[in-house]
């Protein structure tokens, strides 16, 4: 497989009133394309960091990170981001239309076309019912099921999601894991998944890298031969022992 | 009956209480019409007026200086908004110019205007532009800088910047606040056109509410005089309690809009 993402002896830096403080320190990481690549660690390892400068939100302070070979020099619609956070979605737009309106904006299709396609992506994460409700209306995974469909329908390079279940209940999430599963399945969208949860990791990632507490280096890197494993089964048991194991060390 | 109904009859009581205390007190003192008419004759003078067309007419004149003020007022808060939030030194220009200016009052600036646009409608204009900009700059610019940062991160990782980016997204995540803007620049706009006609006199061929009233206590037409303010005081609770309250009505509650915090 081709390399997609290349990070290269990154570090990362944000202002705090009581200085420049370091999140990230040196790390390099290479994503193919078409896999899924799990950045797991505690709270606070900058693994958040990192995508938000995968997403070209935060730029490095040193090191360099290069998406095709080209270095990231700011946000842009090749690379679709899924946020934790559920008022990621216009709250003016209904469902289908805030599904709709990136393709209008980014991939130039005119307001019809994107409506079709968006109505597409809608079916597929089961929210066809509710295609004309506003964001208000919804719950909380259901909003996180709009952000997924929204960033798929915009067939990115690379699909970035931030913790994007971390704020909901587990049956939700055991579902909307479930679901996102099936939906790269038939996408084969490149994913980088931000988790700090360790069965979610091992449920997602093809590859699995471990950062550790502040600030965040590398670990290790962890092929995952038990990804959509069943939580309990005990290939995801002995791989999710042995993440455990790397981080405690 | 439900606690809102209770609530709007309540209130037509007190209108209906203070007509009745108005006529009442004035028969009773014999207070001179001159001074202080009774209701009756206020309304059937304000009735008379409005089927005649004058009282419309006056106020018709005056919506149509407002609205061309908020307009001019409206485009200016863009494009003065716009630029804080797209250029470092935008913000710092914005914030300087609206502390200044804000605390000015409109009415303070009309023998600037007179000097600088003569007797007419421009210098009409140009105060209730300086009395609607500031306020709605400030809201406009408050409720851009409060949008929050996933809201912003969504619209960049679309591709947008500058006004893009200020249209697709700021303006309307910002809309609670821009409405909170536009109904206290309507506030202020109000009262200063009405102040403002009272100085300025006939503006062009046409006058407004301001001038009827003034006019008419000239004349001594002092029920006229309070068929004026009444107009003022009804439009006022119209554009305030049905207008402003519809437009919300329909947007910021039906789209589940968080309204500014006040």
């Amino acid at each position: 497989m081709a390399d997609l993402l290349r990070v290269r002896d990154v570090v990362l830096e944000y202002e705090r009133p009581d200085g420049s403080f370091t999140a990230v320190d040196g790390v390099s990481l290479t994503v193919r394309e078409g896999e899924r690549f799990v950045l797991f660690g505690p709270s606070g390892c900058g693994k958040s960091t990192l995508l938000q400068a995968m997403a070209g939100f935060l730029q490095p302070a040193r090191g360099a990170i290069e998406l095709d070979g080209r270095p990231v020099a700011g946000p842009g619609p090749d690379r679709a981001v899924v946020f934790q956070e559920f008022d990621q979605l216009l709250p003016w737009r209904t469902v289908v239309g805030n599904v709709a309106y990136p393709l209008r904006i980014a991939r130039g299709r005119d307001g019809d076309e994107a409506l079709t396609e968006a109505m597409k992506f809608v079916r597929l994460v089961g929210l066809e019912p509710f295609a004309d409700a506003h964001p208000h209306q919804l719950s909380g995974g259901m909003k996180q099921r709009v952000a997924i469909a929204r960033a798929l329908a915009m067939s990115p390079r690379m699909l970035l999601m931030d913790e994007p279940f971390a704020s909901l209940d587990a049956i939700t999430r055991h579902k909307l894991q479930e679901d996102l599963l099936r939906l790269l399945a038939s996408a084969r969208t490149t994913l980088l998944f931000v988790t700090h949860s360790v069965e979610e990791a091992v449920l997602l990632g093809d590859r699995i890298l471990v950062l550790t507490r502040t600030p965040g280096r590398v670990r290790a890197v962890v092929d995952n031969p038990a990804a959509g494993a069943h939580h309990h089964s005990a290939a995801a048991l002995a791989v999710q022992r042995s993440v455990q194991e790397l981080l405690a060390e | 009956m439900s606690r809102q109904a209770r609530r709007r009859l309540a209130k037509v009581g007190v209108v209906a209480a203070l007509l009745v205390v108005w006529e009442g007190a004035t028969r009773l003192f014999h207070v001179s019409p001159l001074l202080f008419p009774p209701a009756s004759t206020v309304l059937r003078a304000f009735g008379r007026s409005v089927v005649e067309g004058e009282l419309p007419g006056y106020a018709q004149q005056s919506l149509r200086v407002l609205l061309a003020g908020m307009g001019i007022g409206a485009a200016l808060t863009l494009v003065l908004t716009t630029f804080a939030v797209t250029t470092r030194p935008g913000s710092a220009v914005l914030e300087t110019l609206t502390s200044m200016f804000n605390p000015l009052p409109a009415i303070a600036l009309m023998p600037l205007s007179l000097l600088w646009f003569g007797l007419g409608t421009a210098s009409l204009i140009f105060v209730i532009v300086h009395s609607v900009l500031w306020p709605m700059s400030l809201n406009t610019y408050t409720g851009f800088v409060t949008v929050p940062p996933t809201l912003r991160k969504v619209g960049h990782s679309f591709g947008l910047n500058g006004w893009s980016y200020v249209a697709g997204i700021l303006l309307p995540a910002a809309f609670p606040h821009i409405l909170a803007g536009v109904k206290i620049g309507w506030a202020f706009a109000w009262r200063t056109v009405i102040a403002a006609e009272m100085v300025f006199g006939v503006a062009g061929s046409q006058a407004g509410l301001g001038w009827f009233i003034y006019q008419n206590r000239f004349e001594m037409n002092t029920e006229l005089v309070f068929a004026g303010l009444v107009t003022v005081v009804v439009i006022g609770l119209v554009v305030e309690n049905l207008f402003f309250r519809w437009v919300e009505k329909h947007t910021v509650v039906r789209l589940g809009l968080s309204a500014p915090q006040r």
